[in-house]
């Protein structure tokens, strides 16, 4: 099988792994997070919790309330590993709301950085879809809220940084040729000219574990959200072209395959694994996918065991705390069972697990 | 606070993230932040940016009005040093003091895209005027001049109307 099966730029699943779209609004009659009182927190939140649940949109009675002060630690991380929130948002749980669709692709937080932030969240390359999806839910939403707005600068925000549209839009890919051509630092910073961010996630400090990359558009002022898409998406597709070049060029490198092939077997046999090894040797072997090594495990099954290996929600879908030993121990089975059996959705599988362990 | 990645430079940047299972946080200088992809000064997801924020402000001579929000009490300076705006109507009265650092963030000062239920309509006709215009440009660009032909006309119609309803607002 060759790489040339990758040679068109509509089906990119092999680079970009997901999609999120997210907008930041705040209501006009209160003050930002920074400087809102207890009690007007608590107001803020049923405003807007009342205005989605009891709201016009044809999935208001999918949206789930979670109050974030009541969470254990675990699940309240787990949602940070899932994409669902971000880290800020578990810092200071007190006086915070989640509001979650059933199938977890729409969460709104309350009182985040701003008053209400709607993201939206999509397996591939999804920009226009979930953007328009984001944008019914947030025209719903400003009927009944009235949102803070300014004819000059747009959507105002806590931050300067998110006025005008308040929207960010963001690609999970997966770059491992590139990052093996030591050629990431280069990209990065000529991104940062074009308003641009790429980063390195599930990094420990200094290096990212594994080859994944978030490339998210920087300016909101003085652009359309369209035109900000469209400058994001041609951007991936060129990293996205330079990916595949890159990757044709190593699939031959006989260090790169036996690292690849190495990984599987490390994967397939091992009986502990930490997380960072195992997103290491993860990013691996969906590069080996990629090449089209491994024409038994596709990339859906990579990308849900990228989350479901992460320590809380391990813990969550387990439904209860674990030792590091036994996070790994549990680890290196799911991801076993996964590989060997593909067909087999993993969380069936852990759930099966646990009931085992309590006998 | 010294850089916690170089241990070298002095620390401007506080980021939030999570590491095997827990929340860690980092103060990192702006070089290393650039490194890990922290780089512009615009925040990622889950990027705290307000002290960077803050920094920029650094370099903007202190206004020296003592004015306050009359909606939620923040002076000038209180945003300057938290690189939070205190709430909406802070932009109004700050906007003079703000507009530098908009134009050093974003390199542009107004707004474009999407408008609010509560827009009026003269801007809404004017924010579509400028879209199409925009697109007229690409098309012309793109040689796609039946497109350009509709979009023109569009325009023409789209400025007809915002001058009656200016001529209206006049009148009133
Ligand atoms: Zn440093
Ligand atoms: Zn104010």
């Amino acid at each position: 099988m060759s790489v040339n099966k990758y040679s068109d730029l509509k089906n990119v699943n092999d680079v970009v792994i997901s999609t999120r779209i997210r907008f930041a609004r705040n209501l006009r009659e209160f003050p930002f997070p920074c400087r809102l009182s207890d009690e007007n927190k608590r107001k803020v939140s049923s405003i807007v919790k009342e205005a989605v649940l009891d709201g016009h949109s044809a999935i208001a009675h999918r949206f789930r309330y979670i109050q974030m002060s009541e969470l254990t630690q675990e699940e309240a991380v787990s949602l940070v590993e899932r994409h669902l929130v971000s880290p800020e948002f578990i810092s200071d749980r007190q006086g915070r709301g989640l509001l979650l669709l059933d199938d977890e692709s729409v969460s709104i937080m309350i009182n985040e950085e701003d008053h209400v932030r709607i993201q939206v969240i999509g397996s591939g390359m999804k920009l226009d879809e979930l953007y328009d999806l984001a944008d019914k839910i947030d025209t719903l939403l400003d009927e009944q809220l009235n949102f803070a707005f300014n004819e000059k600068l747009g959507y105002l925000t806590q931050c300067p940084t998110n006025i005008g549209t308040g929207m960010r839009a963001s690609l999970m890919l997966h770059l491992p040729a590139l990052k093996e051509s030591g050629a990431m630092n280069k990209i990065s910073a000529s991104l940062s000219k074009l308003g641009l961010a790429l980063r390195g996630l599930y990094g420990e400090g200094t290096e990212p574990s594994g080859a994944i990359y978030q490339l998210s558009n920087q300016v909101t002022l003085g652009i359309t959200e369209k035109e900000a898409i469209k400058n994001l998406r041609d951007i991936a597709c060129q990293l996205v072209t330079q990916e595949r070049n890159a990757r044709e060029t190593l699939s031959h490198n006989i260090n790169v395959l036996d690292s690849i092939y190495r990984s599987y077997g490390l994967l397939l046999y091992s009986r502990l694994m930490s997380n960072n090894e195992c997103m290491k040797l993860l990013s691996n072997v969906r590069f080996g996918v990629e090449m089209g090594l491994f024409e038994n495990i596709d990339f859906d099954t990579v990308n849900r065991l990228i989350i479901e290996i992460q320590p809380a929600t391990l813990m969550k879908n387990i439904g209860k705390k674990l030792s590091a030993q036994e996070r790994d121990h549990i680890r290196a089975e799911l991801v076993r069972t996964a590989l060997i059996q593909p067909k087999i959705p993993a969380s069936h599988r852990i759930e099966k697990q646990s009931t085992e362990n309590r006998e | 606070m010294l850089c916690q990645s170089c241990e070298k430079k002095q620390a401007n940047t506080h980021i939030k993230t999570i590491l095997n299972g827990e929340l860690k946080e980092y103060d990192l200088c702006s070089e290393c932040a650039k490194k890990l992809g922290y780089g512009s000064v615009f925040g990622g997801f889950g990027f705290d940016l307000d002290k960077l924020f803050g920094s920029f402000m650094d370099g903007i001579a202190a206004p020296k009005t003592k004015k306050r929000c009359q909606c939620c009490g923040s002076s000038f300076e209180d945003i300057a040093k938290s690189g939070k705006v205190g709430c909406a109507e802070c932009y109004d009265t700050f906007y003079e003091e703000l507009l530098p650092s908009v134009q050093r963030i974003h390199g542009r000062t107004s707004h474009m895209g999407k408008l609010a239920h509560s827009a009026g309509t003269e801007v809404k006709l004017k924010n579509e005027i400028a879209k199409c215009r925009a697109e007229l440009e690409q098309a012309i660009k793109a040689q796609e001049f039946e497109r350009a032909a509709e979009l023109r006309d569009k325009i023409i119609e789209l400025e007809k109307n915002s001058a009656a309803n200016a001529d209206k607002n006049g009148k009133e």
